[in-house]
């Protein structure tokens, strides 16, 4: 019963905020609300015993994307009002075309639903066993089999990284930076001068 | 009881919301990325619930590597768009055609 609750709860606040994400007016509120959606997917996938995923999207999605988003929209003087010049022009379409798409989405799950669609039967070769917890039986199967694909998952991360990097580098002028074969090329005989003043003469600067 | 189908009524619902936000914000990129979020975390969702339903890992597996990818995309379509912005002094995607493809 719980469950049934708990699922209906997060379902709403999901779509809810999913949906107020496309409509706000303002960017930022938009930001906040997606992150309300990932949150209550989380807890979607939570519900079917999915911690590891429900936990990695919290993490990466609100703790870094959303995070990330948020910087954009503040940091860059847009007129947002400007921008959505075309929204009411663009509602009747919109609207037309998400509600064939939707229609057609749920005629594939009623056929499904009513056994006209056969699908595939798990190969039963990555079950999670009993005593085992979700993110260890993910460990097992993700540092065995899906070991290569997991490395270029790392890699993509290390690209993605490096071209955003160098995408917004940029040499501002004016500025002192680090010269570090200057830095390197000096040695402490042209930097120091060891010497005796006799006392009371002071020293030359 | 909750069922498959429940899961993927919700995680259809997300992914037309998803492309409806691109046909309504046309002119604001940071919107349009976010919508793309919102349809990737509809497939995520799918993943997930089949992974679930069907006890088989490799549903949350590659639910991971979808995650890898939305992340990547994020943050070089957000690089771009301030290189941009930097360049121009507006994000309107009308705007954008200087190779005029």
């Amino acid at each position: 019963m719980i469950q049934v609750f708990a699922f209906y709860l997060f379902a709403t606040l999901c779509i809810f905020s999913g949906a107020v994400t496309i409509l706000a007016r303002n960017p930022v509120h938009s930001v906040l609300w997606l992150i309300l959606a990932f949150f209550n997917a989380a807890g979607l996938m939570v519900l079917v015993g999915a911690e590891f995923i429900a936990m990695l999207l919290v993490i990466v999605y609100v703790g870094a994307v959303a995070v990330l988003f948020l910087f954009v929209v503040m940091m860059l003087d847009i007129d947002f009002a400007e921008l959505r010049a075309g929204f009411i022009k663009n509602f009747p379409l919109g609207i037309a075309l998400a509600v064939v798409l939707f229609v057609e989405l749920f005629v594939g799950l009623v056929v499904h639903g009513a056994g006209g669609v056969e699908l595939g039967v798990a190969s039963g070769m990555a079950t999670q066993a009993a005593d085992m917890s979700n993110i260890q039986a993910i460990g097992a199967l993700l540092y065995t089999r899906y070991l290569f694909l997991f490395e270029a998952a790392g890699i993509i991360l290390l690209v993605a990284m490096i071209g955003a990097i160098v995408l917004t580098h940029r040499e501002r002028s004016g500025t002192r930076g680090q010269k570090v074969s200057k830095q390197n090329a000096r040695r402490p005989e042209d930097a120091t001068i060891n010497m005796q003043p006799e006392s009371g003469k002071g020293v030359v600067l | 009881m909750i069922g498959i189908e429940h899961y993927l009524v919700v995680s259809s619902i997300l992914f037309v919301l998803g492309v409806l936000g691109i046909f309504l914000n046309r002119k604001n990129v940071i919107i349009i990325l976010m919508a793309i979020e919102l349809i990737l975390l509809s497939v995520n969702i799918n993943f997930v619930a089949f992974s679930a339903f069907l006890n088989d890992l490799v549903g949350q597996v590659f639910a991971m590597f979808v995650l890898t990818v939305a992340a990547g995309e994020a943050a070089i379509g957000l690089a771009i768009l301030v290189i941009y912005f930097r360049g121009r002094g507006t994000i309107a995607v009308d705007d954008v055609n200087r190779m005029k493809g």
